[in-house]
């Protein structure tokens, strides 16, 4: 999988292209509108995140030259304004989704995935995930071939897991991607704990070998072979 | 007290000072014009009287007044000598008023045929008493009719006059530096008023202007810190996921993180104050207010359920409301959040929903809170460390944003009421 990373700022860039990375996924940048512009012609990428604020130019400029193309990239903008215009400006224009700084990693990955899944398999592939196997255009789970009843909530965690396997997910990030953004003051996200005790019950029941380990009160990691 | 009035108080007392001395300097002038006639006629009927005693010694012996007004008496020549004119005031009998009554006497002497006579003359005089008192009714009119005449001219004259400046502070009274509204300053041709006027346009020119730089600013600093939060957060992120970090550094990480996700929320809350005051949500659109309600309730079950709330949705009616579907969103989900997390335990949450407004109730610490403060920025009551003390001050924004009215009432539990409709529409 090759993702492009357009992004000025040179930390920012660093965090991305590290965090990637990690996930085996190949990496490139552009810093400035014209590299960006450059390598958006050249080569084809598999995911682009995109900065709308660019040294040259707008971001969204090269949203349009995208269209143009008829590139199947998916693009996730990434932008400090979260200005309603702008995001709508840069749906319309066929970005897949619009991440506003700051953002969780965690909330990156689980977005990069799903647009990959989308775009690439037009959504219809399997997650296989040890004994699990993850249907997510019917929002279905079997283990081992037996489905596994979840409520909503339970699913959308448990996606976000496999999204994000083997990374420590705070309990904040979690919060956040399940129960939306508007839940942000709810304190401390306790309310979490009781969903994923029913989760991780609903797991070692129908026998699925993954553990959802609590990190010292900071947040849960999966871990899976 | 009006200025009108005051002025009018002004032009009483001098009036009356003014009116009162020249008064009396009437008084005296005339009474002095008065004797001086009055004399002269005396030294005139002197001269006839004795003009007329040379030719008739007849009238040498009318020694009393009786019906003429002059009487003669002989006198003894060392007497006459040291005599000397005079004029004096006393009182005589007269028929007619059957009473003492002053007249002006002239007491001088001459001399005819070698013999000294003592002749004295009278003349009614004006009675003084009468004419004070004449004098001081035609005054006391005259001071009564210039005080009415000044607060004639000053109720339809000056009030004319001032016009111009009621316009400016009625104008002045009604405005509100956030609303950001032109004042109009009505046409004068008076010098006073016109630099009134440009003075104040000049300071509210400023304010505003200060105002706009100063919410420009907010929005600007909130927007700058988004980036190097953003990278401050991740890169803590990253840290957090190597795998050989001990707990004590998991956790001293999980605090650096979990105080930058709150600085990121600050920020995020303040930004967005700034764009409901700097007007930056327009596309409105109808928004059902019911189903919204009702998503919102569902989207806090989770954490309501958590602390034992018992949550209910009271419909009264439909309300459809014509604003900015993000900006509802954030007004309900706010409101509903705040209801959650400042309660008790087991406690409640009650939600009703009605035509032209919408009622949050729900129970809590058991005092009232201050009504002023908690629409206020960082005046949160709760210790509560998650909160960004933001939330109410952002439901009052957009409140104010589209004229909605807002009250809190404490009745045993916290009452939150706003009022879609407009009172003056």
């Amino acid at each position: 999988m090759k993702i492009l990373v357009i992004e000025d700022e040179p930390d920012m860039l660093d965090n991305l292209v590290r965090s990637l990375e990690a996930e085996k996924y190949v990496v490139e940048t552009a810093s400035t509108f014209d590299a960006a512009m450059e390598k958006v012609h050249l080569y084809r990428y598999d995911c682009i995140l995109l900065d709308i604020s660019l040294p040259g130019g707008s971001g969204l400029v090269i949203l349009e030259e995208l269209k143009e193309l008829q590139a199947a990239e998916g693009v996730i903008i990434i932008s400090a304004r979260s200005s309603v215009d702008d995001r709508i400006a840069g749906l319309d224009l066929g970005a897949d989704d619009y991440l506003s700084k700051p953002f969780h990693m965690a909330e990156l990955h689980a977005r990069v995935k799903s647009v990959l899944r989308r775009r690439k398999f037009g959504g219809s592939r399997l997650i296989e995930l040890s004994n699990l196997r993850v249907d997510p255009e019917e929002r279905s789970v079997q283990v081992e071939g037996r489905p596994l009843a979840l409520t909503r909530k339970e699913y959308d965690i448990l996606l976000y897991f496999i999204s994000n396997k083997n990374r420590l997910v705070s309990k904040t990030a979690l919060g956040e991607h399940v129960w939306g953004d508007q839940i942000d003051e709810a304190d401390s996200f306790d309310f979490i704990y009781s969903q994923m005790k029913n989760l991780r019950r609903k797991l070692k029941e129908q026998g699925a070998r993954l553990e959802i380990q609590a990190i010292y009160g900071i947040g849960y990691k999966l871990l899976a072979e | 007290m009006k200025l009108l009035n005051h002025t009018l108080a002004y032009f009483a007392a001098l009036l009356f000072a003014v009116i009162t001395g020249w008064a009396g300097l009437l008084y005296y002038n005339l009474l002095d014009e008065i004797y001086d006639s009055l004399d002269d006629g005396l030294e005139n009927y002197k001269m006839l009287i004795i003009k007329r005693a040379r030719a008739d010694s007849e009238v040498l012996r009318k020694t009393s007044f009786v019906e003429d007004n002059y009487s003669i008496k002989p006198i003894p020549a060392p007497q006459a000598l040291a005599y000397t004119d005079s004029y004096v005031d006393t009182l005589m009998f007269m028929e007619n008023e059957q009473d003492f009554e002053p007249v002006r006497m002239l007491k001088t002497i001459f001399r005819q045929s070698g013999r000294y006579y003592e002749l004295r003359v009278v003349n009614t005089m004006v009675e003084t008493d009468d004419l004070v008192e004449d004098l001081l009714y035609s005054i006391l009119w005259l001071y009564l009719g210039l005080i009415a005449t000044v607060l004639v001219l000053n109720n339809l004259l000056l009030r004319k006059a001032w016009r111009p400046f009621y316009h400016l502070v009625r104008q002045l009274r009604s405005f509100r530096l956030e609303k950001q509204e032109p004042v109009s300053f009505g046409k004068t041709n008076v010098e006073e008023f016109k630099v009134l006027n440009d003075a104040v346009a000049r300071l509210i020119r400023n304010s505003t202007d200060t105002y706009r730089s100063q919410k420009q600013f907010i929005e600007n600093a909130s927007h700058e810190l988004q980036t190097p939060l953003a990278v401050s957060l991740n890169k803590l992120e990253l840290l957090l996921e190597e795998s050989s970090l001990t707990e004590g550094q998991l956790r001293l990480l999980a605090g650096a993180v979990r105080n930058l996700e709150r600085m990121a929320r600050l920020n995020k809350s303040l930004l967005l104050l700034s764009k409901i005051e700097n007007r930056q949500f327009q596309a409105e659109e109808e928004v059902h207010l019911n189903s919204l309600v009702e998503t919102v309730l569902e989207d806090f079950s989770d954490q309501a359920s958590y602390r034992g709330l018992r949550v209910t949705l009271q419909e009264e009616g439909d309300c459809r409301l014509h604003l900015n579907p993000d900006l509802a969103g954030i007004l309900l989900n706010n409101l509903v959040k705040n209801a959650i997390v400042h309660n008790n335990r087991g406690g409640f949450v009650r939600v009703t929903v009605g035509p032209q407004q919408l009622v949050v109730e729900n129970s809590g610490q058991p005092a009232a809170l201050n009504e002023q403060l908690m629409f206020s920025r960082f005046q949160s009551g709760s210790q509560n460390e998650t909160s960004t003390g933001l939330g109410l001050p952002i439901v009052k924004a957009i409140a104010d944003l589209y004229r909605f009215r807002i009250a809190y009432r404490f009745q045993g539990t916290h009452i939150v009421t706003i009022h879609f409709s407009y009172p003056f529409s």
